[in-house]
């Protein structure tokens, strides 16, 4: 494990009465590609101001490489900034934007020129150094943003939801230039986004925020597969998130009918949440003329009957053609559950519901308030 | 089209506004301007710049103008600066406070001038009072000045604090961000940025204070002769139209060339701000 270069050490900031960092503890590794997301209003935005010394925090200590930068001012930071909507200097070229911090340092003529070259060379916009600003799109503009920040060598580049302002295509193409970068760059990347897409894509670690409060550190693979939370699970990804009883290890009752998994040590009949992917749920055609209330396999765990009638069964109420998949609703013991299947089932056609142990993700019921899965914003 | 004919019918009052007391009177400056009592063509009038008297005046006033211009812009751009860095707390409160005098009538303010200057005026009893020397301000240039400042002042403030508000804030936390400290980012992002307000400002400040007569006549005595009083006195005192009119064309034409200068200006700080 390679050292810790940043730390958050207990931070807390308040705007007027409004908490918005409540003693938040974070590290970050060097050479990572760590992605803040969150929900507008979460904090993660004053965490990366915080870092980049925009705001200075009203409890807690910021160590930089072992040094506390908590007040030290922005300018004299080995960091830099790649801000929303690019705020590139509109009275300056291309060049003169990428040169601004290097003249600032004194450094050479010929050291500039060769690093304006570079800088150019690197965002694939070579033949752009004498245009202004506003004569470039919005995505060459974040790229110049880019090129700006990384000529001054900074050890951690800051990123604020710097692909909001594009276009889906766009975005998607800059995210994979975001990641070759920062291949090529061998620094710290530190990512400030709400779109989970973007943060499972780019990150070798995911901060998951919520209300000021942190709610999930892990790689994307775990933040997705194994959510803590209702509001992770939500949050990332779509999912059918179920009110459940935990009857003793390896059993969950999901809807009244008993479903074997593989979490243990919740105790016996504890109310748990239980998580399933949409793309987890297995649905079987069955026969129009099967009566469903009367389904005699229902609540049976023992039976081998599911296999061919699913555990629960239900009726497809919605249907949208996705393109790789179908996503559908099927209403299923009082529950709507969304599924997502290569096969298609119409609109009224019966179905019985399987999941396989492994893709039932059981989580505590929140206990207090503050651990409450908030509302998502769209 | 129709709403497009529409359109150029609701357009009809202003041309006809335009042309009865915009254009037709310039053409009669002109008129003027180039013809004597006779009506005959002439360029005496516009040549009579060069007498003494006149240029002397055009002179000072362009001086006092210029001296008047810097001195709003010292005084202003701090203040936006300041407001500006305010955001919302305050701030509006403040502006409002500096414009308040514009809502009283600029001859009254100027008459107020006139009384805290006097020999004997309000200034002048206080400093006794404190047993201070005292000071000989009115009918001097230094009170044009002081009149002139304080009424255009606002009009140097307001465009400075709306360029300088409006420079995103993210701009100026992108160069901190680089490693300029306050007074690099200063003079290499808000200064350029703030150029078009600058020259707005100038624009208002410069040419009120260029073709004053009012200030300079009742700050100024009678005896100091700004190039607007000489203008003032040919149409009124002398009654000489002629005159009158062939003095205002060239007070014009340096009034273009000081917009010629300040758009040159801007041009130039588009491009080289470091």
């Amino acid at each position: 494990m390679s050292k810790h270069l940043i730390d958050l050490q207990n931070i807390s900031k308040s705007f007027g009465n409004h908490l918005v960092l409540d003693e938040m503890n974070l590290y970050i590794r060097e050479n990572e590609f760590l992605t803040l997301l969150g929900p507008s209003g979460c904090g993660k935005t004053t965490t990366l101001r915080i870092i980049g010394g925009f705001e200075s925090p009203d409890v807690g200590k910021v160590i930089f490489d072992g040094v506390d930068i908590t007040h030290l001012a922005p300018n004299k930071r080995q960091l830099n900034t790649v801000f929303q909507k690019y705020a590139l200097f509109t009275h300056m070229t291309i060049a003169e934007n990428i040169a601004f911090g290097l003249k600032i340092k004194k450094k050479s003529k010929s050291y500039i020129d060769d690093k304006i070259k570079y800088a150019l060379k690197l965002v694939n916009l070579e033949e752009y150094g004498n245009r202004y600003p506003e004569s470039l799109s919005g995505g060459q503009q974040q790229r110049i943003a880019i090129a700006r920040a990384i000529v001054n060598e900074p050890k951690v580049l800051l990123l604020d939801e710097p692909l909001g302002a594009l276009d889906l295509k766009l975005r998607q193409d800059m995210q994979y230039e975001l990641i070759r970068l920062k291949k090529e760059l061998g620094i710290t990347f530190i990512y400030v986004t709400h779109d989970q897409e973007e943060a499972l894509t780019m990150s070798d670690t995911i901060v998951v925020m919520n209300q000021g409060y942190i709610q999930q550190i892990g790689t994307p693979e775990m933040i997705y597969n194994e959510p803590e939370n209702a509001f992770v699970a939500d949050f990332i990804g779509d999912s059918n998130i179920i009110s459940s009883t935990m009857i003793r290890d390896e059993l969950v009752e999901i809807l009244g009918v008993k479903f074997p998994c593989v979490d243990t040590g919740f105790g016996e009949n504890k109310p748990v949440d239980a998580v399933i992917r949409p793309e987890d749920v297995e649905l079987i055609k069955l026969p129009d003329d099967f009566d469903i209330a009367t389904s005699e396999y229902n609540s049976s765990v023992d039976s081998n009957g599911f296999e061919q009638i699913g555990r629960i069964q239900g009726v497809v109420t919605h249907l949208i053609f996705k393109g790789v998949h179908y996503e559908m609703e099927v209403m299923a013991n009082g529950f709507e559950w969304l599924v997502h299947s290569t096969s298609m089932f119409a609109v009224g056609s019966k179905v019985g519901i399987n999941v396989d142990p492994f893709n039932i993700q059981i989580m505590n019921k929140p206990e207090s308030e503050d651990e409450e899965a908030a509302p998502i914003e769209e | 089209m129709k709403s497009n004919k529409f359109v150029k019918m609701l357009s009809i009052p202003y041309v006809l506004w335009a042309v009865a007391f915009i254009i037709i009177p310039l053409l009669m400056v002109f008129y003027y301007g180039f013809s004597n009592k006779e009506g005959k063509f002439t360029f005496t009038n516009i040549l009579s710049i060069f007498q003494a008297v006149h240029f002397k005046s055009l002179y000072l006033a362009l001086l006092l103008a210029l001296i008047s211009t810097v001195i709003c812009i010292l005084l202003a751009y701090p203040l936006a600066l300041i407001l500006s860095s305010m955001k919302g707390k305050n701030d509006h409160l403040i502006v409002f406070i500096f414009i308040l005098p514009m809502w009283m009538n600029f001859l009254l303010r100027t008459l107020a001038w006139q009384t805290l200057l006097e020999n004997d005026g309000v200034i002048n009893n206080v400093l006794q009072f404190l047993h201070l020397p005292t000071l000989h301000i009115i009918n001097t240039p230094a009170a044009i000045v002081f009149g002139m400042i304080y009424n255009f002042l606002p009009f140097m403030v307001l465009p400075l604090y709306n360029v300088i508000n409006k420079i995103d804030q993210n701009t100026i936390n992108a160069a901190r961000d680089l490693g300029a400290n306050y007074w690099q980012t200063l003079f290499h992002v808000i200064f350029p940025l703030s150029i078009p307000g600058i020259i707005s400002g100038i624009t208002m400040v410069f040419v009120p204070s260029l073709t004053t007569f009012v200030v300079s006549e009742m700050l100024g005595g009678s005896k100091i002769l700004l190039i607007g009083n000489v203008i003032e006195q040919e149409f009124t005192q002398n009654s000489n139209w002629h005159l009158g009119s062939g003095l205002s064309i060239v007070l014009m034409i340096f009034i273009i060339i000081s917009m010629v200068i300040t758009s040159v200006f801007d041009k130039e700080g588009e491009g080289n701000a470091l």
